[in-house]
């Protein structure tokens, strides 16, 4: 069992250890869905969403797994609970908001390949979290890719008014802005004690 | 296919039937679709596990066997599966030769599985493995693609050893390894650091659109006036 304090699960999933841009994780939405604010946010919310419900489901999964004793089954079990779980918030959502469902589009099947989702599984059983840290350790990673993209969105929306020369437009600029957002992510690393 | 193709119709026909040869799979992966810097696929494994060359270089081929074999599964088995659960099915392929890589990886360098880490299990979410199989594997016989695989494979390694080459040189001031410079060599430790990765990328993907462009600019020079303007 880990005893590390669900505050500090948190702030380092969140900020200190951002999914985003310390471990590289999820960044084809984070390159992909960063051009407008507004669907940055959405996106965000729906992959937080996803996070925590498939967070508790693999614990579930993974419990169930020792318990049979078959570890090997690990990676095959996580990524289908996963893609059940997208899929089960997609009918929950449609059901209970259309609207909702709507805005959110294309994006929420998208988020069974998001590297993050998997990635947070993996972590939390590696780590040996008990329920309660793994459900903190999934709600601090979704606010931080929420962050990030957030973050990106608006750097992004203000660049598209500057002249930028032909050559650098596209990936390798907003490559360049995600490089320099982890680098003022890299101050964050002195919170951790 | 279009620019192979000839004003002779016997040789048409033979060219439509047999498609690309299997070298030229191999060869479209390594270059003209390379998967990171053309493509931009599977951007998550390339940035974490490029800081230094030999990850880069166990990273590629793990992402390589498991390209090649789920292609060749996938495309073995593809008429066999209907279309509409064919994804999670592609899925669940690509997470059970993963699982066997990484234990194979784990029993031939303890060192290199936990400086991957958790990388090479995420290899089942890489979007190119699935982009692959839903693109080529799903339409194609076996021998391409496995061919395709191989290629995309050998591109993705590639890519990763230009970002690892570069980020070990100047970050570390070693490549695989080996001291290079002399000890008055300061080594620019943010190109170990995750910011050092986008940065190293977005240099490579500059590179690489300059040399497009300016190829593209000599072929317009080299067509006679009038046809190069449009």
């Amino acid at each position: 069992m880990n005893d590390t304090s669900l505050f500090d699960i948190f702030v380092s999933a969140c900020l200190i250890n951002n999914f985003v841009l310390a471990y590289f994780l999820g960044i084809c939405p984070f390159l992909g869905v960063s051009n407008k604010l507004e669907t940055a946010v959405r996106m965000g919310g729906a992959t937080t969403f996803v996070l925590v419900v498939s967070s508790l489901a693999s614990y579930g999964v993974h419990s169930a797994l020792v318990a049979i004793g078959a570890p090997f089954l690990q990676l095959t079990a996580f990524i289908a609970v996963i893609a059940s779980t997208v899929q089960l918030v997609e009918m929950f959502i449609k059901k209970t908001s259309p609207a909702l469902y709507r805005a959110l589009g294309i994006f929420l099947p998208l988020i069974t390949t998001n590297c993050a989702v998997l990635a947070v599984a993996l972590f939390q059983t590696n780590r040996e979290y008990g329920l309660a840290q793994c459900l903190v350790f999934a709600v601090g990673a979704g606010a931080g890719f929420t962050l990030a993209l957030v973050l990106m969105a608006g750097l992004r929306e203000r660049l598209e008014l500057q002249p930028v020369p032909d050559l650098v437009r596209g990936t390798a600029l907003t490559l360049m802005l995600a490089g320099l957002l982890s680098v003022a992510f890299m101050g964050f690393a002195g919170l951790s004690g | 296919m279009s620019a192979s193709s000839t004003s002779d119709p016997a040789v048409n026909r033979a060219v439509e039937l047999d498609g690309p040869s299997p070298t030229d799979e191999f060869v479209k992966g390594l270059w003209r679709e390379n998967p990171v810097f053309v493509t931009v696929l599977g951007m998550c494994p390339t940035l974490a596990v490029s800081n230094s060359a030999k990850n880069a270089l166990a990273m590629g081929l793990a992402t390589t066997v498991v390209l090649a074999m789920s292609g060749a599964t996938i495309s073995a088995v593809r008429k066999w599966v209907p279309s509409e659960v064919r994804i999670a099915t592609f899925i669940l392929i690509i997470a059970s030769f993963v699982t066997a890589v990484e234990y194979a990886l784990q029993a031939f360098s303890l060192e290199l599985h936990k400086a991957l880490g958790a990388f090479i299990a995420l290899i089942v979410v890489n979007c190119q493995i699935l982009g692959r199989a839903e693109a080529f594997a799903s339409k194609n016989r076996v021998v391409p693609s496995l061919m395709d695989g191989l290629g995309t494979g050998a591109g993705f390694t590639f890519a990763l050893l230009c970002l690892g080459g570069v980020r070990e040189v100047l970050g570390n001031g070693t490549l695989f390894g080996a001291d290079l410079f002399s000890e008055r060599f300061q080594p620019w430790v943010i190109f170990i650091l995750p910011s050092g990765g986008f940065f190293t990328l977005a240099a490579w993907l500059l590179f690489f659109n300059f040399l497009r462009k300016r190829a593209q600019e000599r072929r317009t020079a080299a067509l006679p006036v009038g046809s190069g303007a449009r």
